[in-house]
């Protein structure tokens, strides 16, 4: 389990995985303050906000190399034949997502609160946020890859498939930088409940895949 | 014992019945040979054997220790071939010598430290042909090992099954080439044209 987790992970940063998800998250974040205009206390007001939806887009932009190469290459059917059940294949998936995807991302929210003019108060609940918020992102993503392995076109269907599932999380991580505790412990419910749920769906959907 | 048994299977793809009834035991050092046209359905009998087909109906029992040559080597393209190997060999719990052993078995000691995605069809194929003897299975189900080997490489692999069988190991093999397998027993499908 664990050779596999490290290798997952190690394909999450080569090729420039990693750096790809950080850059585009900082571009959206770049792209509001030309959107709304450089007024610096409208910034501050949605600069959380913008943060948050900037992660969930960026968390879209790998979900088509966490599994269909995998499914492809013939790993997950030689995972199965040594007895691994798929749903675990999965939830290692998730969690080698996670350890390549929330890092860097939090180190990058760090970044953009600079360039939205966030003060150190709401950046401190944005990342306390994103690190409750990502691993649900993750297992969301390993779900939605699972899913979509093989479709043509299987970026736009991972768009739809993911972005109204991700929309809790959305909600919640930016309710808690205003509202406080009761928001946080919302969003670690919907985080529990992915990270709990999807390995399964994406374990039956790998199954349904390689039929 | 024997380390693979179908009893009665039946199997079907996409609405079509590949074969009915099919009864098949392989031994400790025995070996079985899939034949039969494009479509018929070898790779799914392989699949089938390996658990990743169910059957319709009938019954498969099958070694504890399987190891599966598909389509594809599943080896890390970025790799080297000895790290990608050694994946395998780290989840299958081989000796520690297994990974060079199998390598040296197929003459693809001097590739070990060049990337997968450098390796040509054939090396390529050796090399999922490697990762299946450095596995230490019992059971070897081979889909169309021959797929893109050279005369001596064909040679080296009837070598490797035969050596497989001699240490109480069993193999199946789906082929569409002329493969030699002392002594197999032939499992001819898809005879008639549907």
């Amino acid at each position: 389990m664990l050779s596999l987790i490290l290798r997952d992970a190690r394909r999450g940063y080569a090729g420039g995985g990693a750096g790809l998800t950080v850059s585009f998250f900082l571009l959206v974040t770049v792209l509001f303050p030309f959107a709304i205009g450089p007024d610096a206390a409208l910034l501050t007001r949605v600069g959380g906000g913008v943060v948050w939806a900037a992660a969930v887009l960026a968390a879209l932009l790998p979900v088509e190399r966490l599994v269909a190469p995998d499914m492809e290459a013939g790993v997950i059917d030689q995972l199965a034949v040594r007895g691994w059940s798929l749903a675990g294949v999965a939830a290692a998936k998730t969690l080698a997502h996670w350890l390549a995807f929330a890092p860097p991302l939090m180190a990058a929210a760090v970044v953009a609160a600079g360039l939205l003019n966030l003060p150190g108060a709401v950046l401190l609940r944005v990342e306390l946020g994103l690190l409750i918020g990502t691993p649900g992102l993750a297992a969301l993503a390993v779900a939605t890859g699972a899913l979509v392995a093989g479709l043509r076109g299987a970026s736009a269907v991972a768009g739809l498939v993911m972005l109204p599932l991700a929309v809790p999380l959305l909600i919640f991580g930016t309710g808690a930088i205003t509202g406080g505790g009761a928001a946080l412990k919302l969003l670690a419910a919907v985080s529990l409940l992915l990270v709990a749920g999807a390995p399964f769906a994406a374990g039956a959907a790998m199954r349904a895949g390689s039929d | 014992m024997s380390l693979l048994a179908l009893e009665d299977v039946t199997l079907a793809r996409g609405g079509r019945v590949l074969f009915e009834r099919l009864s098949l035991a392989v031994e400790a050092g025995g070996a079985a040979l899939v034949t039969g046209p494009n479509g018929a359905g070898k790779s799914s009998l392989i699949r089938l054997a390996a658990g990743l087909l169910g059957p319709v109906s009938g019954a498969v029992r099958r070694a504890e220790r399987t190891a599966l040559l598909g389509e594809s080597a599943a080896l890390d393209p970025e790799l080297t071939l000895e790290r990608a190997l050694a994946f395998w060999a780290r989840l299958d719990g081989a000796e520690p010598d297994a990974v060079t052993d199998a390598l040296d078995a197929l003459a693809l000691g001097s590739l070990a430290q060049v990337p997968l995605r450098m390796l040509s069809t054939g090396q390529r194929r050796r090399a999922g042909l490697a990762r299946v003897a450095a596995s230490g299975a019992a059971l070897w189900l081979l889909d169309e090992p021959a797929n893109g080997l050279d005369a001596d490489a064909v040679a080296m692999l009837e070598g490797l099954i035969a050596a497989h069988r001699a240490q109480g190991g069993a193999v199946v093999v789906a082929t569409h080439l002329g493969l030699r397998v002392d002594g197999a027993q032939p499992i001819p499908i898809g005879g008639q044209v549907c």
